[in-house]
């Protein structure tokens, strides 16, 4: 039989023996509601954690500031922090209290106006303002010190209007934000959280189920019926497939619809790359599932490699630019990874052929390659 | 009974143990983890790509655009001539940001007047977006102040003078790395005893279990020392590469950092023991572990700040015990706070650890009789 090429007939068999199987996993997904507990529920409620809970957009950060000998000049300088919405200060009076807040956490930062300010800034030389930033979050600290630059150059612009001296700063910066002009965190996190919550409900639903099979003996008994190799795992991804697209589909309507995310790009080549990326996930499932054997081991894997590396190795939040050579040669086997980059782009910047097409290419790959060894695998066992 | 709860304990540390793949589950993956996280999570950018634009031919933008190039942090990557080859490069992500220059750049600073530099960043991950400007202004306020300095040019009426505690040179990986041991302590002791008992269930000997003279609460105990134990020599281990690999400065005193682990690996253990009582099932308590575990770390502040979440969500953080551990770690590591300051980070974790084991027990004895 093997390597003829199949008849109608047994084309019809085959196919009739594939319905037989996704009928029976079917009855196993309603029996057995965690399965679509994960492809349903736990999306929603995922996306709605993260994207409430993970933001790099700071406001109100609360700062001390030092004001040692108030006067008018001091309290034009202090207002500029009052109006911005970045900002919440504290007026103190010496510096110890300001650094034991500091200490307390109780502030992120402290700007010093020492008392010679007015003296300084109205006599002939620049006035020097102090600013102290507790540096432990080393990226909220850099944002934190733009924001007070930014405040301090609104000062001095206004300064100079008052003293009819217009101020020129030689070389002025015009920024222009492509595709986020307001640079809300939320509209680059959300698409990347997708990729990363499909990442974990691919993996998870695969990874139990097949382990399950094994634990209990009853792949053994698939094996011995006419049921080819191939036919198992089609009859096991296909509904799982179906379940997992369903809470693709939930998580964009609620980046879109919940999180006023814009989408730029078309349904046609997200439905294409959520289809690839999720039969990758899928397949990753499936093959941590043949090679632990156990839920328990298989569980642990499922756990350990897709989530954790999903959320760090992916570029979603941290660049992968910046990372070390060799960590960059790791994140190609991120299936994430890939997926990351072709939301980010369809949500903001549209249908890019040139990243869209390189990254689909590759996830098709990493596919590939997944179920040629959960075949393998599969085939040592019966021998 | 303490002979007993010891016997127990030691028959749990050899099913961990002596099982080839939780061993390597054990093992492995912490530390893979602490090495490609410790490397790979920081928000510090060291080549972003960009593109030239230059449409001046004075020496006033070759100044500005030098002081590009020496930078450590910008790698030149494209030259363009044209508006039109801007947006491909960008789409593509071929570069990050395009510096364009006006072809009146150096008339204009030698007339006095302002020029502007004109720059183009890709928005798709904003934080990048915000550092990729921080740098440039960085770059472009030195190159401000020199041509005024040479220019004879009149200073604005004050200066800023910005340092940075703790981290004086910013440095990500000061405060991720301290981070991991809070979070991969917190994976493996949840892992461990949320599956214990849902392991025992499904093979059928947890009824063995309940027919020899154990007590319910002997039976927790023994459950929820070998995470505890096995939790606190990874976290050390962890600590020990944090300080000695990864040279994370540490300056606050041990006793502070363990009180803190041992209420944090209390509360974590009893989150996983109460799981564990819930589940029938591996898979359910795997769907907890996961249900509880990926909150805690989104959470917790390891990423991205509880400040900048909403108020509702930040309350919710009050009942993550990771929230609490994460600043005693950072604290003691890089701020050297001593205990005094840190009294209300311990209680909170020790509250939930002693909540959770109690509702764990009660569990426990509900489903058993």
């Amino acid at each position: 039989m093997k390597g003829s090429r199949p008849t109608n007939g047994q084309a019809r068999r085959s196919l009739m023996r594939l319905s037989g199987l996704m009928k029976k996993e079917a009855h196993q997904i309603v029996r057995d509601p965690s399965s679509i507990a994960i492809a349903f529920v736990l999306p929603v409620i995922l996306l709605l954690l993260f994207g409430y809970g993970v933001s790099l957009d700071a406001e109100h950060v609360p700062v001390a500031i030092v004001v040692e000998n108030a006067s008018t000049e001091t309290a034009g300088f202090v207002g500029g922090f009052q109006e911005s919405r970045y900002f919440r200060p504290t007026i103190m009076h010496t510096i110890q209290a300001a650094e034991d807040a500091l200490m307390r956490r109780e502030v992120d930062g402290i700007v010093w106006l020492r008392s010679n300010f007015a003296r300084e800034m109205l006599g002939p030389g620049p006035a020097s303002i102090g600013v102290i930033v507790n540096g432990v979050d080393a990226n909220q600290a850099r944002i934190i010190d733009g924001y007070v630059t930014g405040v301090w150059l609104k000062w001095q612009e206004r300064i100079a209007l008052q003293q009819g001296r217009p101020l020129v700063i030689p070389v002025a910066v015009e920024q222009r934000i492509w595709f986020n002009a307001e640079m809300r965190s939320r509209n680059f996190l959300v698409p990347g959280l997708i990729a990363i919550i499909m990442t974990l409900i691919g993996a998870l639903l695969t990874a139990m189920v097949v382990a399950r099979e094994w634990e209990r003996g009853t792949m053994e008994a698939l094996m011995v019926t006419p049921v080819r190799v191939q036919e198992i795992l089609l009859g096991k991804i296909i509904p799982y497939f179906i379940l997992g697209m369903g809470g693709m589909a939930l998580s964009v309507a609620m980046a879109v619809w919940v999180f006023d995310v814009p989408f730029r790009g078309s349904y046609a080549v997200l439905f294409g790359s959520s289809a690839l990326f999720l039969l990758t996930a899928l397949a990753m499932g499936l093959l941590i599932s043949v090679v632990a054997k156990n839920q328990f081991v298989a569980g642990q894997i499922a756990i350990i490699a897709t989530f954790l590396p999903a959320f760090i190795l992916s570029g979603f939040l941290f660049d992968i630019g910046s990372m070390p050579t060799a960590v960059q040669y790791l994140t190609h086997i991120i299936a994430a990874r890939y997926f990351v980059s072709i939301l980010q782009t369809l949500f903001l910047a549209g249908d890019v052929w040139a990243v869209v097409a390189w990254n689909s290419l590759a996830l098709g790959i990493m596919c590939l390659l997944f179920l040629v060894l959960v075949r393998r695998r599969m085939k040592k066992r019966l021998e | 009974m303490l002979r007993r709860i010891i016997a127990l304990m030691i028959k749990e540390i050899i099913a961990i143990v002596a099982d080839p793949k939780s061993r390597m589950v054990l093992i492995g993956p912490p530390i893979i983890q602490l090495m490609v996280f410790g490397y790979a999570a920081t928000f510090d950018l060291e080549h972003v790509t960009y593109a030239v634009y230059n449409e001046d031919r004075g020496p006033a933008s070759r100044d500005l655009l030098a002081r590009f190039e020496g930078s450590p942090n910008f790698s030149l990557t494209a030259r363009v001539d044209s508006d039109r080859e801007v947006q491909p490069l960008i789409d593509d992500r071929k570069v990050m940001a395009v510096v364009h220059i006006g072809p009146l750049f150096t008339e204009n600073l030698l007339r006095g007047r302002s020029a502007s530099l004109q720059v183009v960043v890709d928005g798709r991950n904003s934080n990048t977006a915000m550092i990729v400007l921080n740098y440039v202004r960085t770059i472009v306020m030195g190159f401000n102040r020199a041509w005024s300095a040479g220019h004879g040019e009149r200073p604005g009426p004050a200066d800023l003078r910005v340092r940075f505690w703790f981290n004086p040179n910013l440095d990500s990986r000061w405060f991720i790395v301290p981070g991991l041991v809070a979070l991969l302590t917190l994976v493996v002791s949840l892992l461990l005893t949320a599956l214990s008992v849902a392991r025992e269930r499904e093979a059928g000997t947890f009824d063995q279990m309940l027919a020899t003279p154990l007590r319910p609460v002997e039976i927790l105990i023994g459950k929820a020392l070998p995470g505890f134990v096995i939790g606190a020599l990874e976290a050390t281990f962890i600590l020990l590469m944090a300080i000695f690999w990864f040279h994370v400065p540490f300056r606050g005193a041990i006793l502070p950092l363990y009180l803190g682990l041992f209420t944090f690996l209390l509360s974590a253990v009893g989150a996983g023991l109460m799981i564990s009582s819930l589940s029938v099932t591996q898979q359910q308590a795997l769907l907890g572990t996961f249900l509880f575990l990926v909150p805690a770390i989104i959470l917790s502040g390891f990423s991205t700040p509880i400040a900048n979440m909403p108020p509702a969500v930040q309350y919710l953080t009050y009942l993550n015990p990771m929230r609490y551990f994460l600043i005693v770690v950072r604290s003691v590591f890089l701020e050297a706070t001593p205990f005094d300051l840190l009294w209300n980070l311990y209680w909170p974790m020790a509250v939930i650890g002693v909540v959770a084991l109690v509702i764990a027990g009660w569990l426990f004895r509900r489903r058993m009789y």
